[in-house]
């Protein structure tokens, strides 16, 4: 009786197996009937959703090396030649921080005696936000020497150029820390929610990269375009004034559609107000997140092949 | 794809845009776009191309200047991308084409290896170990802590060719890069690839001079506007082309 059950199991799981087979075969991109022809059907076709991804992935372990030294040649030659070299990635959002508090410590930090950090939290975010994007808008066009001559997968070249900032903002953090610390900024158990504001930003900037790259390739104005409105978006996410303020305005969606400023207000949260983090700020990040990368990718992979005609 | 074959070529074609002036900023793409003023001109650069080359032959492509044969090893190399049709590559391939065009100009020779290296796909263990190697052939001695801004071109290309070809490749793309460097060097670099050519390497050689390729190749087409006229053994291909060109 066992016996009999545990063959009928057998039989159902190995059916069952097979209908999932059947139903995901576009995702495998291969069709097979027993274990033999498996081999076979796979060489036939790639085309399934997780054949590509797989070639894909196989691919970018390839690059893994390169990428590494892309980001440490971004970051080595930024510094090069100047006597204080990486130490001005903490000095120079120190600098920006004391001269903004200067000029706008009277008008919104009166009574804030930790108005400082308020400001150097927008300003890395910021920092990081705008420098990313314009270096990864100049990514594809401004390699076209190389991607002219040697095949490299394309996006690495963004990849790079974000990962790299993203490395010097990490680094320049320390300035947050020691100018916390200096004003008493009590560290609470929401400072681990830190993080989770910063990876969004990063993946916002990586979907707004790869769209800027791709255009910039067609359209060379996208770069004077870009360099306008980060201007216009440092303004609009609250770096050195309260939110409130807009708010109280009536003109909050400004922030409704500003996932810059959303990163921002929760990274607040979590360093400077000790607060858990907004959740409708974290989920409407996130979407913009995602669904820049999407669209990131989807454009960047469907333009990439032109590309060495254009640049 | 049969085991011996190296290199596979079936029915590729490449088609460039020529637009009578080149539109790159919005305000005249918009206002051409609305006009419907967008024409291009089609430009088949490669058409129909079609031919196997066997593990261990030595192709050369003959043709005159704007046939095709430039964009034929960037196709092959991967730079560019088919239009139309098929490459099959089976093997490592080693592009020698532009030495050095992936440097970059503030680092040092040494800081280049390695970027260089990881452009061509090697790993840092790898470069490691044959470090010492590359730095020896290119007989660049102390010049290499120097930046490569301040290198001539022969010390440029001598690097890249060290560089390129101290993986051991089972397909070599070389684009008339036998010049290289000053009398001695182009010994050395000829010797270098001589030693590959007896290790059995499939070669695919570019290059205006009908001596070179009866020299290296045993194998060999012409192209012609884009178009495959003539292939087969390298004799009767020079015969063809020497009546084409005369």
């Amino acid at each position: 009786m066992r016996m009999y059950i545990q063959t009928f199991l057998y039989k159902y799981i190995v059916f069952l197996y097979r209908i999932q087979e059947k139903k995901f075969d576009f995702l495998y991109g291969y069709r097979y009937n027993n274990y033999h022809s498996r081999i076979e059907g796979q060489q036939k076709s790639q085309n399934g959703v997780f054949m590509i991804v797989r070639k894909y992935m196989k691919n970018f372990l390839k690059y893994k090396y390169l990428l590494k030294e892309l980001v440490v040649k971004n970051i080595k030659l930024k510094y090069r030649r100047s006597y204080l070299g990486v130490l001005w990635t903490l000095i120079e959002p120190l600098l920006q921080m004391l001269v903004l508090t200067l000029v706008f410590g009277t008008f919104f930090g009166k009574d804030d005696p930790q108005y400082p950090v308020y400001i150097l939290t927008g300003r890395l975010l910021f920092g990081f936000y705008s420098s990313a994007t314009k270096a990864g808008l100049k990514a594809v066009s401004g390699n076209a020497s190389m991607i002219k001559k040697v095949y490299v997968p394309k996006y690495i070249y963004v990849l790079s150029s974000v990962l790299s900032n993203f490395v010097t903002f990490l680094i320049s953090l320390i300035v947050l820390v020691g100018v916390a610390a200096v004003l008493h900024v009590k560290p609470t158990i929401y400072l681990l929610e830190a993080v989770v504001p910063l990876l969004i930003l990063f993946v916002f900037t990586i979907g707004c990269g790869l769209i800027l790259a791709t255009l910039n390739v067609f359209f060379r104005d996208i770069e004077y375009i870009w360099s306008v409105f980060t201007l216009l978006l440092m303004y609009a996410s609250a770096i050195f004034y309260q939110p409130t303020k807009i708010i109280n305005s009536g003109n909050s969606w400004i922030f409704d559609i500003n996932p810059l400023f959303m990163c921002i207000a929760n990274f607040r949260n979590a360093v400077l107000y000790g607060q858990p983090m907004q959740m409708s700020y974290f989920v409407t990040s996130s979407a913009f997140a995602f669904v820049s990368v999407v669209i990131g990718v989807i454009l960047f992979y469907k333009n990439q092949d032109k590309f060495i005609l254009y640049v | 794809m049969q085991k011996d074959v190296a290199i596979q070529v079936k029915d590729v074609g490449i088609r460039f845009h020529l637009s009578q002036e080149r539109v790159d900023n919005l305000k005249e793409y918009m206002i051409k776009f609305l006009r419907r003023d967008l024409k291009y001109n089609e430009f088949w650069a490669l058409k129909d191309i079609s031919f196997d080359i066997l593990k261990g032959q030595r192709l050369g492509v003959l043709g005159l200047n704007g046939s095709g044969k430039s964009t034929l090893l960037k196709v092959v190399s991967g730079v560019l991308k088919p239009t139309a049709g098929t490459i099959r590559t089976n093997g490592v391939i080693a592009p020698l084409l532009e030495l050095g065009a992936g440097f970059s100009p503030e680092y040092t020779g040494r800081e280049n290896i390695y970027l260089y290296g990881a452009v061509l796909g090697y790993t840092k263990d790898f470069l490691d170990e044959k470090f010492d190697e590359i730095v020896d052939f290119s007989g660049l001695g102390k010049f290499i802590e120097v930046p490569v801004k301040n290198y001539s071109s022969g010390m440029k290309s001598r690097l890249g060719f060290s560089i390129a070809t101290v993986v051991e490749p089972d397909i070599l793309i070389l684009d008339e890069v036998l010049s290289v460097g000053d009398k001695k060097f182009r010994k050395k670099s000829e010797n270098k690839i001589m030693s590959m050519f007896d290790k059995g390497v499939t070669v695919l050689f570019v290059s205006h001079s009908l001596e070179q390729v009866k020299r290296l190749c045993d194998q060999a087409i012409i192209l012609d506007s884009g178009r495959l006229v003539a292939h087969g053994p390298v004799e009767k291909v020079a015969r063809v082309y020497k009546e084409m060109t005369e």
